[in-house]
């Protein structure tokens, strides 16, 4: 009888080509790679430098969504930055090139990468998947294990369909209990973070456990999941179960008929066997989470919605003091109130269907206050299809927002979508650093119905005023 | 691809914070090129630039002692946020071949690794006090001493460090990875077959 596993040592034992030793990382396979434009191209300059070639393009998929523009001009998606529009186009002929599928400008199943691998079925439990960008953690939703990597790693998997990997640790953060109303995926994963501190997984792979992830949809699961690295953690990963077969069954590239049948009695074996241990275990109880926003310049610097932020004399003193000056913000004040500038709601944390159909609840038959601009961007062409057709963009639009195309947008703010420098933004994204929505740019993190509140009331504003 | 590492004395350029990201390092405004090179310019761009273009003199890196300095120290969670490789890259361009801080993100460190940029993590209690060190005495020199994992700091301060073997080999020879997974394609092909991909 084998030892119990993992989850994550279930996935990892079985994609090891050849063994870690004391002198070399271990060999993994890598079943599916996903490309975009930003991290890809001197990936393929490597290749070509060495007269190699893309060597499983049928495990490859490639799209174009950091730096894409959101806002049609004269009925066109005009790129106006000339350096992004360079960049667009070598994505283009390197897949052309390597024969690798791409979703480019104009294809219907084009998206956020971390948005489309799932709603194509390409994402699928038990496999390992890889991106050049670090929030590819939000495949672990489904069981995969998914993580980012580097462009000289873009390369080797290029090349190989390989990794050499170091084999990281695991961690349990186990939630039980039922969440409050207005209280979602964001604000789970928001409390995590703050619970354990943004490096706090670094080195490990958290598998997200217990009740209340188990009775989240998808959606949900996949926003826990997107934000395991913003605690540092290599991958976040939530055992397959019937929710997530009900979800893939029927999509593009999920197996059907007796194949369906076959793949999904597999799926069901991706859990943690009984007696499985972790080297590291965090609990929290899901009835104690509030509708969380940041107030810092990371992730971890997040406080209930209705809270204060940290007083002085913290035990993290220079980096809070720091973050209060760039967010010009006083110690121990409340959020509440606080002017909003613009408000956000997309990006590959919060860009998905749900999280939509969430912010137009709030947002219907109201109004965006006039101080403030909502730009809401679906995660990919296909949400941007399915909102439009089921009312969504209608009533964002009729409440005053920007109904725009899919990308990453005010998430990186590398396609012009951008917050100007000392602007306050409640945005549904994942980073809150300094500048990343915009040089100056004053971010608060939180969910869709926070930010959509928030919108409404042209200041931060608790949801579950608005239910 | 890379130089192998060779034996290394600088000076030094301290950013005692923790948690620097990498938008910090290399903000998403600058990673629309296609080549590796160049991106030192940017480096720490919205730390060491104020919106004018003109220099932030209070930015360690635009002291006039920073000037040709190789090693940068830093605080806790060095590198932490996104998966760009351009972060590597920029600290390279400048000039930097070691980083010094109390711990690393998984992402930055795996990259620096790649691109002959060794990642120093010393315990809190050893790099406070190189920071006080620092302070005290900005030209001060630090060697690093990469085959014997040794690190002799300012003020007589001397630690060792962990690196993993295989980056170690890599990074003392120059040693790119992919040359070792292209040597693994047999096996990668025969387990395609045998694991049905």
């Amino acid at each position: 009888m084998t030892a119990p596993r993992t989850l994550f040592e279930k996935v990892w034992d079985a994609h090891v080509v050849r063994e870690g030793s004391d002198v070399a990382p271990a060999v993994l396979y890598v079943d599916l790679h996903l490309v975009h434009e930003v991290t890809s191209p001197q990936a393929f300059t490597a290749l070509r430098e060495r007269g190699l070639r893309v060597r499983r393009p049928d495990r490859t998929l490639a799209t174009m969504d950091h730096s894409t523009p959101t806002l049609a001009t004269g009925g066109r998606l005009v790129v106006l930055d000339p350096a992004a529009g360079r960049q667009l186009d070598a994505l283009s002929v390197n897949c052309e090139a390597h024969g690798v599928p791409l979703y480019g400008m104009g294809d219907d199943r084009r998206g956020i990468v971390h948005v489309i691998g799932p709603e194509l079925g390409r994402t699928q439990p038990g496999m390992t998947i890889v991106c050049g960008d670090s929030h590819t953690s939000t495949h672990g939703a489904f069981g995969a294990l998914a993580f980012g990597i580097g462009t000289s790693e873009v390369g080797h998997v290029l090349a190989t369909q390989c990794l050499l990997q170091t084999k990281p640790k695991t961690m349990e953060v186990r939630i039980d209990g039922r969440l409050r109303p207005g209280v979602s995926a964001k604000d789970v994963i928001l409390a995590v973070i703050a619970k354990i501190g943004v490096g706090g997984g670094t080195g490990h792979v958290i598998e997200y456990r217990g009740s209340a992830i188990e009775a989240l949809d998808m959606e949900g699961r996949m926003t826990v999941c997107n934000m395991s690295i913003e605690a540092g953690a290599r991958a976040g990963m939530i055992a397959p179960d019937a929710t997530t077969f009900a979800w893939l069954a029927g999509r593009d590239h999920a197996p059907s008929g007796v194949a369906w049948t076959a793949a999904v009695t597999q799926w069901k074996a991706l859990r943690t066997d009984d007696g499985a241990t972790f080297d590291r275990s965090v609990v929290l109880d899901a009835s104690t989470i509030s509708p969380m926003i940041t107030w810092g310049t990371n992730p971890g610097m997040a406080i209930a919605v209705d809270g204060h932020v940290p007083a002085t004399g913290a035990v993290d003193d220079a980096a809070n003091q720091r973050a209060f000056t760039y967010m010009g913000l006083e110690p121990g004040q409340s959020l509440l109130g606080q002017p909003v500038d613009i408000v956000f709601v997309g990006s590959c944390t919060n860009g998905r269907m749900d999280d939509l159909r969430a912010a137009a609840g709030v947002m219907k038959g109201r109004h965006v206050a006039a101080n403030t601009r909502m730009l809401v961007v679906p995660g990919s062409q296909r949400v941007k299809q399915a909102a439009e057709r089921e009312g969504l963009a209608d009533i964002f639009r009729a409440a005053g927002a920007e109904w725009r195309e899919s990308g990453c947008s005010m998430c990186i703010a590398m396609n012009g979508d951008t917050v100007a420098g000392g602007q306050y933004a409640v945005s549904t994204s994942n980073r809150n650093f300094e500048g990343r929505q915009g040089k100056g740019a004053r971010t608060l993190l939180a969910s869709p119905l926070t930010a959509a509140a928030s919108a409404i009331a042209g200041a931060v504003a608790d949801p579950r005023s608005f239910l | 691809m890379t130089q192998p590492w060779a034996p290394l004395t600088s000076h030094a350029v301290l950013v005692a914070r923790d948690d620097i990201d990498t938008d910090q390092i290399i903000p998403a405004r600058f990673l629309t090129t296609t080549t590796r090179s160049g991106l030192g310019a940017h480096l720490f761009s919205d730390w060491r630039y104020q919106p004018d273009g003109t220099p932030r003199p209070e930015f360690a890196l635009n002291a006039t002692t920073s000037v040709g300095a190789q090693i940068l120290v830093a605080g806790r969670n060095f590198g932490c946020g996104s998966s760009r490789e351009h972060a590597p890259w920029a600290l390279t361009d400048w000039g930097f071949r070691a980083v010094i801080a109390s711990s690393f993100a998984d992402i930055f460190r795996s990259n620096a690794h790649k691109n002959g940029l060794l990642t120093i993590a010393l315990d809190e209690g050893t790099l406070a006090a190189t920071h006080d060190a620092l302070r005290a005495e900005p030209a001060a020199r630090i060697t690093v001493a990469l085959s014997e994992q040794r690190v002799h700091l300012p003020h007589g301060i001397d630690a060792g460090f962990d690196i993993d073997p295989f980056s170690k080999r890599c990074l003392i020879d120059g040693l790119d990875e992919l040359g070792a997974l292209l040597a693994d394609l047999p096996a990668i092909q025969a387990w395609e077959v045998s694991c049905g991909r």
